[in-house]
């Protein structure tokens, strides 16, 4: 089942969008439109589904229309053309046909949010920003403190929960961000380039906290990064976008390895392969038995799915080693590709 | 040469007859609407003047120090004012003192009864607000001379008119400032507010206003500081309080008693200047 939504989805701002629409199905790029109808095609045909208990990355430069395609599907961005679908419980509600009553329900309960420079109210203490979704939804006082107790232990903040959000690090405030999104229960959470203010340290942190957050409650995720170590990190699924269109949709090793277009594959180029590619990816296909092979055949073979990191420590000892399944993973054809094919 | 200065001075448009033709016609129709206004006004200066002069000194002086107190949390600020009260009771202004606190304090509670609404809703409508800020330069810019004459068509003499000439004066500093703050409550805290499902009403309560706070009490506090200013120009038009013994000394050249009640126009400001700072707590 599918918790998100997006069907040719077109994003355009300013004014009637019929002629940047046109234009933008022609093939035209985001400043040939604005030169031709002064509007910013934000997100154009967008197409992509998230489904529940997924994270799916959205990645690509800045300005490719990341964020604009995640502010989709909470209203607040207005969708010029196409569709999006939030799960509502039983149903999928079309976001952008939405009543104000549905809209203010779905903001609620089912998509929460969580922003690149945190958006906590800095007059207000941790744990009455911690609780604000559910102070606008109208809950009790008490059953918001409780409530709200019990997400700022799961984030690690308990004893800060009167202090000033201004007295808090930024990795600290990134942390309430996440308990307020949390705390309104909704399954779906929109994180927009959420650790890309953080320090490396504190960002590696909270992406190992938000991953061990999400194997207890299994929300559906949809994560805006330009990271692509971060993206494949975190990611299910990745979908890379460029100049406000979606350019390829896929897991981190099919984008890897099929990349669809120079853009993708330069992208792709400056990752960090350690944690990404297995001994499967790097494996000699079919060399089984092969001259050269003799010493290592006695050796316990590497499951395919074995990281880059631990083929490299095992590599260390021996020239070559061979994967189940067939196939061997030699040091010279290791080092031949991380330096560049 | 002559004849395009002829040209350009032969028929001056009529602004002074048109504005008299517009306050002929107010008098003339809108009489009903300006006396209930002025019993109004009346009413709430009297309750003010009763509750300032009733009791004896030593009590209000005790009560704005608790105040002071109570707002500030410092105890040189509160010991501060109490000696203020106790110099202008010793140099024997007490009573004008308080008809001149009557008259700030009307002005505070209607400029900011109006005020401050009025900035949130054009802080909400940027097109409008061009629009009306030439109107608040007017206001501010207008030599106050000029709107004492109508007011006093309006509302006779007394405190009411001198009230009215203040509220003028004084009202688009706290719209202005209101505006301001309203207006520039960041993007992000909107949007995270709205992502959460604030209501507009939710949004305006519980981010725009407590964002916006600091400038609406910089307004609270310009208020008190140009009403006070006022208090001269007032007395002008037979309100009583410091204005009074100010215009006489200068009727009469009375350095003295000039320099008197001139101090204590200071002293007053200072204190109510001190007393309603704004910090906000971190």
């Amino acid at each position: 089942m599918n918790a998100i939504e997006f069907d040719n989805c077109s994003v355009i701002f300013g004014g009637r969008p019929d002629r940047s629409l046109d234009l933008a199905d022609e093939g035209l790029d985001r400043a040939a439109i604005e030169e031709a109808t002064g509007q910013v095609m934000g997100v154009h045909d967008a197409t992509l589904e998230v489904a529940e208990g997924e994270i799916v990355v959205l990645m690509g430069l800045s300005g490719s229309g990341k964020s604009t395609l995640l502010r989709a599907v909470n209203g607040l961005n207005p969708v010029a053309r196409g569709d999006v679908r939030v799960r509502m419980g039983d149903q999928m509600i079309s976001v952008p046909a939405a009543s104000r009553d549905m809209l203010h329900r779905l903001r609620l309960n089912h998509v929460s949010m969580v922003f690149q420079q945190f958006g906590l109210l800095p007059w207000r203490s941790v744990a009455d920003n911690v609780g604000l979704g559910m102070e606008l939804a109208g809950i009790a006082k008490a059953q918001r403190r409780s409530r709200v107790a019990a997400q700022l232990a799961t984030v690690g903040l308990e004893g800060w929960a009167d202090r000033q959000v201004q007295e808090l690090s930024g990795g600290m405030q990134q942390r309430v961000g996440l308990a307020r999104a949390f705390a309104t229960e909704a399954p779906i959470l929109l994180m927009d380039e959420p650790f890309s203010a953080l320090d490396p340290l504190i960002r590696t942190r909270l992406q190992d906290e938000l991953m061990e957050l999400q194997r207890q409650t299994r929300r559906s995720i949809l994560f805006v990064s330009h990271d692509l170590d971060e993206a494949f990190k975190l990611g299910n699924r990745i979908a890379l976008m460029e100049g406000g269109r979606i350019v390829q949709t896929g897991t981190a090793r099919q984008i890897i390895a099929d990349p669809v277009s120079d853009y993708v594959a330069d992208f792709v180029a400056h990752m960090n392969p350690l944690d990404v590619l297995t001994a499967g990816d790097l494996s000699a296909r079919g060399a089984g038995g092969r001259a050269g092979a003799g010493p290592q055949a006695e050796e316990a073979p590497l499951s395919a799915d074995t990281p880059l990191r631990q083929v490299l420590a095992a590599l260390a000892e021996r020239e070559a080693l061979p994967v189940q399944g067939g196939g061997v993973v030699r040091r010279a054809d290791v080092l031949r590709r991380l330096t560049g094919r | 040469m002559e004849r395009l200065t002829e040209l350009v001075t032969g028929h001056k448009i009529p602004v002074g007859q048109g504005a008299e033709w517009v306050f002929d016609w107010l008098t003339a129709y809108a009489g009903a609407l300006f006396n209930a206004l002025a019993a109004g006004m009346q009413a709430m200066i009297d309750a003010i003047l009763f509750v300032l002069t009733a009791p004896h000194p030593f009590a209000v002086i005790a009560a704005f120090m608790a105040l002071a107190y109570a707002l500030q949390r410092r105890v040189l600020i509160s010991a501060g004012i109490g000696l203020g009260f106790l110099f202008i009771l010793n140099q024997g202004y007490w009573h004008e003192t308080m008809q001149s606190l009557t008259l700030v304090l009307a002005a505070c509670v209607v400029c900011m009864g109006l005020g401050v609404p009025i900035g949130i809703a054009l802080a909400h409508r940027p097109r409008l607000y061009a629009w009306v800020r030439p109107l608040l330069d007017l206001m501010q810019t207008l030599p106050t001379f000029v709107y004492l004459i109508p007011a006093i068509v309006f509302f006779g003499i007394g405190m009411v008119p001198g009230l009215i000439a203040t509220v003028i004066f004084v009202l688009p500093a706290p719209i202005r400032l209101t505006q301001l703050g309203i207006a520039s409550t960041p993007a992000a805290l909107r949007e995270a507010a709205v992502a959460f499902g604030a209501t507009p009403r939710q949004l305006l309560w519980k981010v725009e206003m407590p964002s916006a706070l600091p400038q609406i009490m910089t307004g609270l506090n310009q208020t008190i500081m140009l009403s006070l200013s006022m208090v001269v120009i007032a007395a002008l038009v037979g309100a009583s309080g410091l204005g009074v013994p100010v215009v006489r000394a200068l009727n009469s050249v009375n350095t003295a008693l000039g320099f008197e009640s001139g101090l204590v126009i200071v002293v007053v400001a200072i204190m109510l200047d001190r007393l309603l700072r704004f910090r906000r707590t971190s």
